[in-house]
């Protein structure tokens, strides 16, 4: 629905300092940025830093450990099928390579395990590439040119976003990896915005000190899914891929190696059993679990399970205290709550802009640090924009990219953003969009090597699903480039592995989550609830309650 | 067994909409609120998607949906989670429509407009009734873009084919019974792979690592405590940042890590 009358009003003071704004930033003058103490104090205002928003790990590898509820709740939670009950001695498929998840880490990861002539199966939730991978729209991070950039300053960048506690290993793989990953997405057909010359354009995102982000309009994330997906499709001969059939639990053999998974197929709700000689676990991240009550900009599939299915197994979690919440998400018009509105408004320019039409911050800090900005003007300073629909936001001013870089630059970088609105009746290169932090990426997850190898053998890790590289918050850009630098890696070693110790596997067993089950019953916690969680619940209470002879399992019914 | 926790379940509904209007899902009647959109007025009404639903934000093309209006006799097209309900729409979803992909060798195909032409024959039997381009719910031109691959110009074909999610209902109105959204994302993959020009300076860039040109500083960084990182980072000289508005051309004053 477009503007109301009283939000009309409210975007003539927007107007109104336009002008200044746009002068100032003409002539380099920034809103300085925060010092590291200013960063601090704003911090304050980021929901991680509320400490009744979670709690200790009463079980499992990373007991003790202090994360939100929401998480703990599916942590600590029963299996979903009772081991008892499933027959492991005849699998029902076989596979050299298991890959848990059908986005860019697990297609990634897909394609260089079959170029190690392994046979692959990637077992995915919903279609292959319905994905966070094929929402991202900003770009993807890396070094690629010689005269202002190197990995080292990426490296900096990426620490620096992080808070200094990255993994440092990890984070040198990273950078050092990223011009490979962008040379093989150029040499796959990825259609990257160039300069008629081949040279790729690149732009600043939230906490970089060159502009290396390297785009494909504002559809990255989906050309990048798209080109890699086609590409397995070339190689179906050698890579299976079951949609709609999420794994439920990771089964590893009598040895403790990775032996495979126990997949559910939603439509015809049978369970099957994979035995691989090794497993990639890259089921992304963990929006749809509306941490705190937040929006959230993820996939309809973004529900935790790999995090709950190897942390059963074994694996530890690490930097799952801090989430990131997107500093700009759709807060209104309503249909569209929780949307993403890409970095890139922030990168090429627009200012973040409160009710009385002032800049209060720097639009290109570091997303927690924007994040808390806007939750503290909204809240503590009293300056957001009230919405029809009760809540607050602050104006994102995309108008002003018009008069910096020239009319009709807002539809022609932000095609999708564009019609979007739109849709709705805002015609975003003349209004602002208003907007609230929403939730965007789960920044910790399991531990894993820079080969994406995990402390159980056969078992890897790549993508969001995974915790180390990003430190305690994740750098726009940097996503993207992670899943397909550590997807490769851990396809390549669960490639070779499989080739070279995979017929040593033994009985295959679910021992681990009888242990795991005992531990549970002996905390007394956990009795109530049931995962992996596999779909959000939409389902109205009301409805529930006439739906008298439905159960709910987790969420499927 | 039943389990506690319900998520989320609030934030579906837009609290300060209070009128109600009926649609009609495969012909059956619901009343939802009309603020909603088609996907959240479906779970709404009680359904729980498995197909049909992807990314939730319009760029995935799991959730096409067609319509009627009452008073028109036309069919009308949107994204389940971007169309707004109308009173009385009659609607049904497509979550999926048979299609014909060509598997092809990428790295032995040539870029030449006859290697499509030889995957996809059906490219010619196009009557030009327009149908795909009047379904297609993000308004891609699909008709025009299969006019350029004919014509065997790609890089118009990439571009206007480029918003295309893959949603399959071209295909489900094609007269000419191909997939056009296979066709344009081969057609894609050649442009930019094969035709569209290089990027040099990300071909010296991947040498450069290869030759192992950054390794000391990074072992240094890796090496670094907490504190001299924090001072690097800060650090105007270490760590100098390009302008916002600068040119590509933009050079650092201190290029000691480059
Ligand atoms: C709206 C949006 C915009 C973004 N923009 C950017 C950006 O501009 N730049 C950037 O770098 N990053 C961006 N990100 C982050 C980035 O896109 C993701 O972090 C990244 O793509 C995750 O990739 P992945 O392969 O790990 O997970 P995903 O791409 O989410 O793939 C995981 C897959 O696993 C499937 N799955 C889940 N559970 C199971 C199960 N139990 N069994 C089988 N399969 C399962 C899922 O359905 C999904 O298909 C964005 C994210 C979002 C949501
Ligand atoms: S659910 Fe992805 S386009 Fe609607």
């Amino acid at each position: 629905m477009p503007y109301p009358q009283a939000l009309k009003e409210l975007i003539k003071k927007v107007e109104a300092t336009r002008p200044e704004r746009v002068a100032r930033k003409k002539k380099g003058e920034e809103v300085p940025f925060m010092s590291l103490d200013e960063r601090a104090a704003t911090l304050q205002f980021h929901p991680d830093v509320k400490e009744e928003g979670r709690r200790a790990l009463l079980v499992g590898p990373s007991k003790g450990y202090r994360l939100a509820h929401e998480y703990a709740d599916l942590l600590e939670a029963m299996p979903r099928v009772d081991p008892d009950k499933v027959d492991l001695s005849t699998p029902h498929i076989e596979t050299d390579v298991l890959v848990i998840g059908g986005g860019g880490a697990g297609t990634a990861a897909a394609l260089l395990a079959q170029e190690q002539g392994a046979k692959v199966l990637v077992a995915t939730k919903l279609r292959h590439g319905d994905a966070n991978t094929m929402m991202a729209e900003g770009g993807i991070q890396g070094c690629s040119k010689g005269h202002k950039d190197s990995p080292y300053y990426h490296y900096l960048d990426v620490m620096g976003g992080g808070h200094f506690v990255n993994v440092p290993e990890l984070v040198e793989t990273l950078v050092t990896e990223a011009p490979d990953v962008l040379q093989w997405l150029e040499h796959l057909g990825m259609n990257f915005s160039k300069f008629p010359d081949g040279r790729l354009k690149t732009m600043h995102g939230g906490g970089t000190s060159r502009k290396r982000m390297h785009y494909a309009a504002d559809i990255t994330g989906a050309e990048i899914m798209r080109t890699i997906r086609d590409e397995a499709r070339n190689r179906a001969a050698d890579i299976t891929v079951l949609e709609f059939s999420p794994a439920v639990e990771l089964i590893l053999d009598d040895q403790g190696k990775c032996a495979g998974a126990l997949l559910y197929n939603m439509e015809t709700e049978e369970y099957l059993v994979v035995r691989a000689k090794a497993v990639v676990m890259a089921t992304g991240g963990s929006g749809r679990l509306h941490v705190q009550s937040f929006m959230t900009t993820n996939h309809y599939g973004a529900t935790f399970d790999g995090v709950v299915m190897a942390y059963r197994a074994g694996v530890p979690v690490c930097f799952l205290h801090t989430i990131q919440y997107h500093p700009t998400g759709v807060v209104f018009p309503e249909q569209a709550e929780g949307i993403l509105i890409t970095e890139k408004f922030r990168g090429i320019g627009a200012n973040l802009v409160n009710v009385e039409g002032n800049q209060f911050v720097n639009e290109r800090e570091p997303r927690d640090v924007e994040a808390a900005a806007i939750i503290k003007e909204c809240t503590k300073k009293g300056l957001g924009v009230p919405t029809p629909t009760g809540r607050f936001g602050v104006w994102l001013d995309s108008p002003m990219i018009e008069d910096l870089h020239g009319p009709g630059t807002v539809e022609k970088e932000f095609p999708g953003k564009h019609i979007l609105y739109e849709r709705f009746g805002i015609d975003i290169s003349k209004e602002p969009m208003l907007i609230y932090p929403t939730l965007h990426y789960q920044n910790g997850g399991l531990e894993y090597q820079s080969d994406g190898s995990t402390r159980i053998a056969g078992l890897y890790v790549a993508g969001e699903v995974g915790g180390g590289v990003h430190g305690e918050n994740r750098l726009m850009g940097n996503s993207l480039l992670d899943i397909l630098v550590f997807g490769r890696l851990a396809g390549a070693a669960a490639g070779v592995y499989a080739k070279a110790k995979g017929a040593s596997l033994g009985k295959l067993s679910l021992d681990h989550v009888r242990v795991f089950t005992k531990e549970l019953q002996e905390s007394k916690v956990g009795a109530d609830r049931v995962s992996p969680l596999l779909l959000p619940d939409y389902t109205l209470l009301d409805t529930k309650s006439r739906q008298l002879t439905s159960h709910y399992v987790g969420s499927l019914r | 067994m039943s389990t506690t926790a319900p998520i989320g379940e609030d934030k579906i509904v837009a609290k300060v909409t209070s009128k109600h209007v009926p649609i009609y899902v495969m012909g059956k009647r619901y009343d939802v609120p009309d603020s909603l959109t088609i996907m959240k007025a479906m779970e709404y009404a009680g359904y729980k998607f498995i197909r049909g639903c992807g990314c939730r934000g319009g760029i995935c093309g799991a959730c096409g949906t067609v319509y009627k209006k009452p008073d028109d006799y036309k069919i009308h097209v949107g994204l389940a989670c971007q169309t707004v309900v109308q009173e009385g729409m009659h609607l049904t979803q497509i979550p999926f429509y048979p299609a014909t992909r060509t598997v092809f060798d990428y790295e032995q195909t040539p870029a030449v407009a006859e290697a499509v032409f030889k995957a996809y024959p059906e490219l010619f039997r196009c009557v030009a009734c327009n149908a795909c381009t009047k379904i297609c719910p993000m308004d891609v031109p699909v008709m025009d873009y299969v006019a350029a691959i004919k014509r065997g110009d790609f890089e118009k074909a990439t571009e206007l084919s480029f918003d295309c999610i893959q949603c399959g209902l071209c295909a489900s109105r094609c007269m000419a019974e191909m997939a056009q959204y296979h066709i344009a994302q081969m057609v894609r993959r050649i442009y930019g792979g094969k035709i569209k020009p290089k990027a040099t300076h990300l071909a010296v860039m991947v040498d450069n690592v290869k030759a192992g040109k950054f390794k000391d500083g990074l072992e240094q960084l890796k090496k670094a405590d907490v504190a001299t990182l924090k001072q690097l980072y800060m650090s105007k000289d270490a760590r100098e940042i390009e302008p916002n508005m600068s040119e590509d051309e933009w050079v650092p004053t201190n290029n000691a890590y480059l």
